[in-house]
This record gives structure tokens, sequence and C-alpha cells, in this order.
């Protein structure tokens, strides 16, 4: 096929393109390594993901409430606290076991999500996406303002969002006692730390952001709801955080990694790249994000500095 | 008088292509369906069901026709199991809204002789193995995809061209095919870049795609399937157009959708109605078409220049009339 | 780690509980049923009808456990290991797709004796094989399962896309050029035995249950699998004891993997009797649903995935008498499994109360889960 495309003007705009796909899925990672680092496997993001991108829609369309995609976002980030708060109810206080109540968590939301969308919108609910925000003087710089600053709202945020997280979780207090009770609660506990409201806070804090990487999904990258819309990203989101050996800079990069692998499959197809002189099947070139995910992290070095020594154990002031 | 009960008599004659078929029942005439997606999907699920609901109007509302669906039956163990469900509740008519169900819409048929069941997209209605009770159907949706493809040639400005794909198979596939035929016809120029997202609900996944279209200089999009709506949004945005296939796709982006070729499968209905009035329970199959009418073009409020629409009206006549041939399949 | 042969009380608290949480989460989702304008009795009496109105219905129930009991089976392997399978949706299409591209190919040159078991034993490999990439990977690269068996999930839909609308895809949709993306038909040789005709109960029930006492008795009664919970506990104690972590972690996953394989190919064999898209959909996640329901122990999968199959039968049966949306079921699901977890901690008060003369179990440092606390040790 005859594109007239110049390898560095396909390059650009795969580069654009994957900072956009990647925003959920970083809104989704930044939450849950905060959650994670303070000790919870908080495996219901897909849910609290579907209920803030059903949420968000419903803000600002016209079939809904009509109000701004920005009270939209905020609405899907309270929903998410919500969804969090529960998740916090019932893997901290009530100690339930994380794998299996983030799977509990991802079906509740899936269902209510559906449900909401039955019931308030019952058909195709669309909205107008945050738009391009042009930042003067950097949009206009060739690549670097193409690649980076022609993009909406919620994407200069997940990305600004990155540093802002390692700056808490690194040089607060709070990300102090986060880390802490994520590695000897115990110690935290005799330290006069709270541990069970260090935990609560950082996964209320998770469910915010997967909420707004639903939002981020609905009125920022489609402009569209449908039942399961997320279709597994809230489990790569979590992937992403192992991915990232906790480090919010590493997970980006991970999201980063996969948005740009699912990119250039897209545009494989587009091109017609072949082999020999048969198209390579779409399912095939499909596979190449999931692949390289897994492989990126067998030949990278592996990094469990990071790692929360207690991952998923709830804690028990006095046990044993 | 005698004019009165000649009017009478006509009268009664044009009635009885619908009206004699609940005659002949005591209540009225049981239809369920079964499909994959939902009945508000702007595509596959709800252009059928938007048809049985025609045919129940004219045929006088729910007294006269009754319709029970199960929708989002992606998994066919549960779709089979709510097949076999309506046939036992004793419903005239089942229809299984997906070539996946066929399996087991051949297991279950021999057991309900009464019933009739239908299915699409298909061509075998089950006479070799011995069923009678099954209609097929399917619609020829490479003649759509070939006019919809002619008027996006003439459209397009950049000259390249988007096709935003689910999986690569059954009405999808036809009407992808007949797309770029339709657009080599009327603009040889112009390139079509098609895409697959291996997946007939992941939005998102619709809205990369359309991204990269975009990106790749198209500024005229088509597609299939529930996972279109997002890249429509998107082309809205953009200010570019879309060609819509399956189901009326205009009403939710008037200026945007350009035309939408829509399976009307009435005609379907209404026939399977009447071959089961006069006792016969299947192995009919159908096949929509521009020429039996199947096919509909529904248009928007896109201004779109008198050539194109001439074009696209010599088109479907030249298939109509069999003088254009469009083909199925393409060598890849 | 003593085995405790009889059954105690704790034993019936932890019974007991589940089914309280499935009450309470039934009377929240009638809550959610009024808001949408329906009788909830209305409802859940359509969902009884459904389930068990009729001997159909009751076997179509059991056939629907089939494949629900297969996978808790081997997600019970998995979690007693220590080690979170994600990926029973995939490991269950690797060996459905392996037991059908078998028997296809096997078709008319084996008597049924022998296809059918080996049909079987192919979709078990397919789906031990699937598990045994992050199984592998977490033993030689500690790449976390989680993040591998996602990913191997969404490789695997794929991959079964592409072999049934390539390589494997019925010669009949190429002829009548619809290349809707499904394998040829099983051939008759190969189809488990119908029990009841028309209900599609399958002599696959026999097979599951079969499989759980082989579970159990591997995980209770044998080196194996007392290594395999071990490593479960504790990681670190056990490799103080001499125990190959990386090996019984991979094992877990091969074997979990493996049943969720043999659950494909029942299916494919006992139900649809060819592979096509949108088979067995959101098994994976019922699966564990069901397994941690039975408490993470293959025979309490039995009764479990009864319920569950009963649950999914009914609700369908809910949709279309009352037009309930099926994403009602969903959110019902979820509110099950919450409940469950949650009721957990009551459970385990009482067991450590009776256990509190005992000495308590080291604490692992390492990031496993935990395993299930409820059970009396």
């Amino acid at each position: 096929m005859n594109n007239d495309l110049t390898l560095a003007q396909i390059l650009i705009s795969a580069f654009a393109l994957t900072l956009g796909a990647a925003t959920p899925y970083l809104y989704a990672s930044i939450g849950e390594i905060f959650s994670q680092r303070s000790g919870v496997l908080n495996l219901g993001v897909e849910g609290t993901m579907l209920m803030g991108a059903f949420v968000a829609i419903f803000f600002a369309s016209d079939k809904g409430l009509q109000i701004d995609p920005a009270i939209g976002f905020l609405a899907a980030m309270i929903v998410g606290g919500l969804m969090g708060l529960l998740s916090a109810v019932i893997n901290v206080t009530l100690k339930a076991e994380q794998g299996i109540s983030g799977i509990g968590m991802t079906l509740f939301g899936l269902g209510m999500s559906s449900l909401l969308f039955k019931m308030l919108a019952d058909g195709v609910i669309t909205a107008t996406v945050f738009p391009k925000l042009n930042i003067r003087g950097l949009s206009d710089l060739p690549v670097v303002g193409e690649i980076f600053f022609q993009q909406n709202a919620l994407v200069y945020v997940a990305f600004a969002l990155v540093p802002i997280s390692v700056w808490i979780l690194n040089k607060t207090t709070w990300g102090l006692q986060i880390r802490a009770v994520g590695q000897n609660p115990k110690a935290a506990d005799a330290m006069g730390v709270n541990v069970n409201r260090v935990r609560y806070s950082t996964v209320i804090l998770g469910g915010v952001f997967a909420g707004a990487a639903g939002a981020a999904l609905s009125i920022g990258l489609t402009g569209v709801f449908q039942e399961n819309m997320t279709a597994g990203r809230g489990f790569i989101a979590v992937a992403l955080v192992y991915f990232g050996g906790w480090s919010p800079w590493r997970a980006m990069l991970g999201a980063l990694l996969f948005s740009a692998a699912n990119n250039l499959q897209i545009w494989a197809q587009i091109l017609d790249v072949r082999i020999g002189n048969s198209p390579i099947p779409s399912n095939l070139l499909g596979m190449i994000p999931y692949i390289l995910t897994i492989l990126a992290l067998v030949f990278a070095r592996q990094r469990h500095s990071l790692e929360p020594a207690a991952l998923t154990k709830p804690f028990e002031r006095g046990e044993n | 008088m005698k004019r009165k009960v000649l009017l009478f008599a006509l009268l009664a004659l044009s009635l009885m292509g619908l009206g004699g078929l609940v005659s002949a029942q005591d209540g009225p005439v049981r239809v369920a369906i079964v499909m994959p997606s939902t009945i508000t999907d702007l595509s596959w699920s709800q252009a059928i069901y938007s048809g049985l609901v025609e045919v129940q109007t004219e045929m006088g509302g729910e007294s006269a026709l009754e319709i029970a669906y199960t929708e989002n039956m992606f998994d066919v163990t549960a779709a089979a199991q709510a097949l076999r469900d309506y046939a036992e509740d004793g419903y005239d008519i089942v229809i299984a809204h997906g070539t996946q169900y066929g399996t087991s819409l051949f297991e279950l048929a021999p057991d309900y002789p009464e019933t009739s069941f239908a299915w699409g997209t298909a061509t075998d209605t089950g006479m070799e193995a011995g069923l009678t009770n099954i209609f097929a159907y399917e619609a020829a949706a490479e003649e759509g995809g070939y006019i919809n493809g002619v008027m996006a040639g003439l459209l397009t400005e950049s000259n390249v061209i988007g096709v935003v794909g689910p999986v690569k198979a059954g009405d999808a596939l036809l009407y992808i095919n007949g797309f770029i035929q339709g657009v080599a016809a009327s603009n040889p120029e112009a390139t079509v870049n098609v895409t697959y997202a291996d997946s007939f609900s992941d939005v998102a996944k619709g809205t990369e795609a359309a991204q990269t279209h975009i990106a790749a200089g198209a500024d005229v999009l088509t597609g299939s399937s529930q996972m279109v709506v997002g890249a429509i949004e998107l082309i809205q945005t953009e200010g570019g157009y879309w060609f819509g296939t399956q189901s009326d796709q205009s009403a939710q982006w008037p200026t945007t959708v350009v035309a939408s070729q829509v399976y009307d499968w009435t005609a379907v209905i209404e026939d399977i109605l009447a071959q089961r009035a006069s006792g016969v329970n299947g192995g009919v199959a159908y096949n929509l078409t521009l020429e039996n009418g199947g096919l509909k073009f529904a248009f928007g409020d896109v201004v779109i220049s008198p050539e194109l629409l001439i074009a696209a009206g010599e088109a479907a006549k030249g298939i109509e009339a069999g003088e254009i041939v469009v083909q199925t399949e393409l060598p890849e | 780690m003593r085995i405790q042969k009889r059954i105690s009380g704790g034993d019936f608290t932890a019974a007991l509980a589940p089914i309280i949480a499935v009450i309470l989460a039934l009377a929240l989702a009638g809550v959610l049923l009024l808001i949408l304008g329906k009788n909830p009795l209305e409802a859940y009496a359509s969902m009884i009808e459904g389930a068990f109105g009729s001997d159909t219905r009751i076997f179509n129930t059991i056939s629907r456990a089939v494949p629900l009991m297969l996978v808790a089976i081997g997600i019970c392997i998995a979690f007693r290991g220590g080690v979170i399978n994600i990926g029973a949706e995939g490991q269950l299409f690797v060996g459905a797709v392996s037991a059908t591209a078998f028997a296809v190919a096997a078709g008319e040159n084996l008597t049924p004796w022998l296809l059918v078991p080996l049909t079987l034993l192919v979709g078990f490999l397919g789906g031990a094989l699937w598990g045994s990439v992050p199984g592998y990977l977490k033993a030689r690269f500690d790449v976390n399962e989680i993040l591998s068996t996602v990913m191997m999930n969404e490789i695997a839909i794929r991959l079964v896309l592409f072999l049934l609308g390539g390589p494997m895809i019925d010669p009949k949709e190429v002829a009548q050029g619809t290349l809707i993306h499904q394998s040829a038909a099983l051939p008759e040789a190969s189809w488990l035995a119908r029990l009841s005709p028309p209900s599609r109960l399958h002599t696959g029930i026999f097979i599951a249950i079969i499989a759980a006492v082989i579970v159990y008795i591997l995980l209770w009664r044998t080196p194996l699998g007392y290594r395999i919970r071990a490593v479960g506990q504790s990681r670190a104690a056990s490799l103080y004891a001499g125990i190959s972590v990386p090996t019984y972690l991979t094992l877990a996953l091969i074997l979990s993997g493996g049943l969720a394989g043999l659950a494909g190919a029942v299916e494919v064999t006992g139900v649809t009797h060819r592979m096509v898209e949108g088979f067995a959909v959101g098994y994976g996640f019922s699966g564990i649903v069901v397994a941690l329901f039975g408490r993470l122990h293959p025979i309490g999968a039995i009764p479990s995935a009864f319920l569950f199959g009963a649950l999914l039968t009914g609700a369908e049966r809910m949709q279309r008498d009352l037009q309930v949306p099926s994403a009602t079921i969903t959110a019902l699901q979820g509110l099950v499994v919450l409940f469950v977890v949650s009721s957990d901690v009551w459970v385990r008060r009482r067991a450590a109360r009776r256990a509190s003369q005992k000495v308590s179990e080291p604490i692992s440092a390492d990031s496993s889960i935990q395993p299930i606390i409820s059970e009396a040790k």
C-alpha cells in the first residue's frame, strides 16, 4: 500500500498516541503502587476503573447530567475513592484474602457499572472527550511539541503524577509511613504509626486513581462507555506495578513500553508489513505487547529493593 | 352494497398475509431471540431486534407477536442453554443470532420438531443432516460495503481511508472486502488501510485503531461491529467522515456518519412467519441483498454532493442488475 | 502443620460462613432488584426454577458445574502452593484448543476407548504447558505470576483466535466463505457420553469428581502435595527445610494449568463438540470464586461448583423471565466473594482461639500470598 509517510512522521505520531494510550494505565498503576507500598494488594482495580469510566461519562454526556467533563473526572475519582474505601474495609479491617477480594471487587464493579449503564443510559452513551490542550510555546516545537505537548489535560496530569508520587513516597512523612507500614508494620506500629489508618489512606487513594484511570478511558480516550470497556486493562495496570518493581518511574516506563508496542502493531497492520509475501495475521501482531512485557521482565535485572515485605499481609497488633 | 362486500373482501385479502398467521393460532406468535451483544449496540444485534419490533408493530403489537430476548450471550454454552429454554417454553420461533451458536442449534433442533429455529449469518439449514426446522440467514454485506466504498473514495480529500475491523470473519470481512473494491472503483488513487482489533466489543481498541488511521492521514473511516462507537466519536471530533454498516449509525452522529448500510431483517422475519403459517418449519436460506431490499441505506445530515449520490445510485443499480460483481474474497 | 483427619467444630463454622455470606449477598442483591423495579422474591423464584425446575434443568446445572469444578480444583493447587493463578482462562482455552486439534486430527484412526482419554490428556497437557510458562518464569526469573498469567491470558485469546481463523478453521467455513473462527466438529468418537439427553449432562461430571479426589489425595496424602503446601505456607521455612521452592512453585502452576486445560477439553468433548469463539468465557474468574467458596479445598469445590452452576443457570433464567440485566448476577457474584472473604475474619478468630495453645506458625518474609487461614490446623 502506498502510504507516503516518512518513518520519522510515523514514529512521531506513534509516540504521541502512546502517551495518550498509556494514560489510563498510568493512573491505575500509580494508585496501585501506593496501595502496595503500604502492604495491600488491590486486585480490584478493574472494577473500580469501570465504575469511574461510567460515572465520568454519565456526568459529562448529553444523555446523562450534561455537566462539564472536569466534574465528570472529579466524580469518577470520588466514586473510585468510595470503591477504595470498601476495599480498605474488606482488606484492612476485615483482613480478607487480598488476591481473592480483588476478584470480588472486579466482579462487583463490572456488574454495577453495567447495571448503571443499563438503567441510566441504555444504549450508546457518548461525551466529548477532553480537548487537546496546547501549551503556548511548547506545542509548536518540532518533534518534541508534537509528541509531548499536543495532549489532553488528563495526559499531562497523569505524567505529572509520576514525579509527585515519587516525591510523596520518598520525601514526606506520609510517604515514610507508607513505606514503613509496607516493610515492617510491627516496627511502624511500635513507633506510633497507625498502621491501618495509613493503609486506609493508600487504598482509598489507589481507588481514587483507579477511578481517574476509568475516566481517562471513557472521557479522555474514547468518548464512549460500554459494558466491560476496560477489558482487562485494570489487571494489566496491576501487572505493570510488578513490572516497575514498585517504582512509579519504572511503572511509567512499563506503561509506555506496553502502549508503544500496541500502537506499533496497529501501524504494522496499516503499513501492511509482510513476512515474505504474506501479511502477518493481526492476532499474532496483537500478542506482541504482552510477550514483550514478559520478556522485558525476564531480561531486565530484577529489582526487588522496593518490594514491600508485608505485601498482602494484614496487620494484627500483638499477633504472634 | 356489493361494492362494500368487495371492498371488505379485498381488505381481508390484503390482511391475509399477516393476519392469516395470527388467526391460525390461539394466542400471539411467540418469537425468542438470543444474541451476543445488546439490543442497543447500534450494530449487529440492534439491527435484528429493530426488525422484530417493526414486524410486531405492523402485525398489531404484542397481542399478535410476542418477542422475548436474551442479550450479551457471548458465551456459547450459556447461549445454548437459553435457546433450549426458549424451545422448552414453547416459543414458536427461536432465533440464534450468531454463527457461533450453530453447533448448539443443530443439536437442539431435532428435539423440538414443532419449533422453528433460525440462525445467522449462515447458509446451512441442516437439510443435508436431515433437519427440517431450521432457517438460515445471511447478509451480502459486501454489496453495501461496495457502495459505501464508492462514496468514501469520492469523499476523501487525503486519499487515505481507514477501516476499523473487529475480527477477520463473517459479515465484517465481507463488508470490508466490498468496501475496498468500491473505493478502488471510484478512486484508484486512494489507499485503504485495514486494521483488525480481534475483538467485537473492545471500544478502546477501536479508538486506538482509529487514532492511528487518522495519524496515517485518513479523513474517512469505516468499520463494523459494536466496537466502532469510539472510533465514530473520534472521527467526529476530528471533523472527518464515517460510513456505517449493520445498523443506522447516523442517528447518533448525524453530521459525521455519511451513510449506513442497514440490515433490514423484516422481510426475512415476515417470510419465516408466513412459511410457518403454511406449515413449513424450516429449510429456507435467506440472503439480504440490495436487489431483494434486505440491504438498505440510511443517510445522516451530512451535506453530500449530487455526484456522490449519483455514483452510489449507479453502483447500487449495477449490483442489482448483476453488472457489477462484488467479490467476497480478495487476494492477500 | 499437623494434618487433622476428623472434621472438627471449626470446620463447621468455616462451612457455615459462606452460606451466611451468600444469604447476605442475595439480600443485598434483592435491594438492587427492588431499585430496578423487580420483585426480588419473584426473581429468586425464577432463579430456583431455572436451576432446579425440572430434571433437565437440574442436569444442565450439574453440567454447568463441571468446568467450574475442574478449574476450581486447579486453582486450589495453585493457591495452596502460594501462587495466584489468574491465568485459568488462558489455560482453559489452550487446553480446549489442543484437545480439539488432537481429536480432529486423530479422529477416525482411534477407537473411542483410546481417543477420549488421549484427547483429555492432550487438553490437560496443553493447559499444563500454558501454566508452566508463568511457573518457570517465576521459578527461574522471579517474574511475578500475577503479571505473567494476566499476559498469558491475553496471548492465549489471540493464539486461539489465530488458530481458529487460520490453521484450524473449519473447512466448511472456508468453503462457504464466511470464515467464522471455529474449528471443525470433533469426531463423534471423541464425545463424552451424554447421561440423560436432552440435558447436556455428560460423563465429565465423573471426571471432575475423580479429579477432586485425586487432587485431595495428592495434596494431603503424598510427599509431593505436602511440599507444595509447605511452599505455600512459607517459602522461607520450606527453603530451610531443604525443599526446592522453585520446583514446587512451577509444579503448582503446571498442575493448576493442567486442570484448567482439562476443563477446556471436557467442555469441548462434552458440550460444544467444537472449538468456537466465545467458548467458555469467564470461567477463569468464576473458577477462582468457586475455589474460594469451597475453602480452597478440592472436595469443597464440588458442592461449591454446583452452587455456582445453579447460580449461573438460574440467573440466565431470571434474565429471560423478568428481563433482569445479566449484570445483576455479575454484581451478585462479586458481593458473594466480598462477603465470603470478609467473613473469614470471624472464622479465623474462632480458629485462633481454639488453637491459641498451639505453637503459632512461622511468619514468612517473602511475598507469597497468605495461605488459607481458616482451615483447622
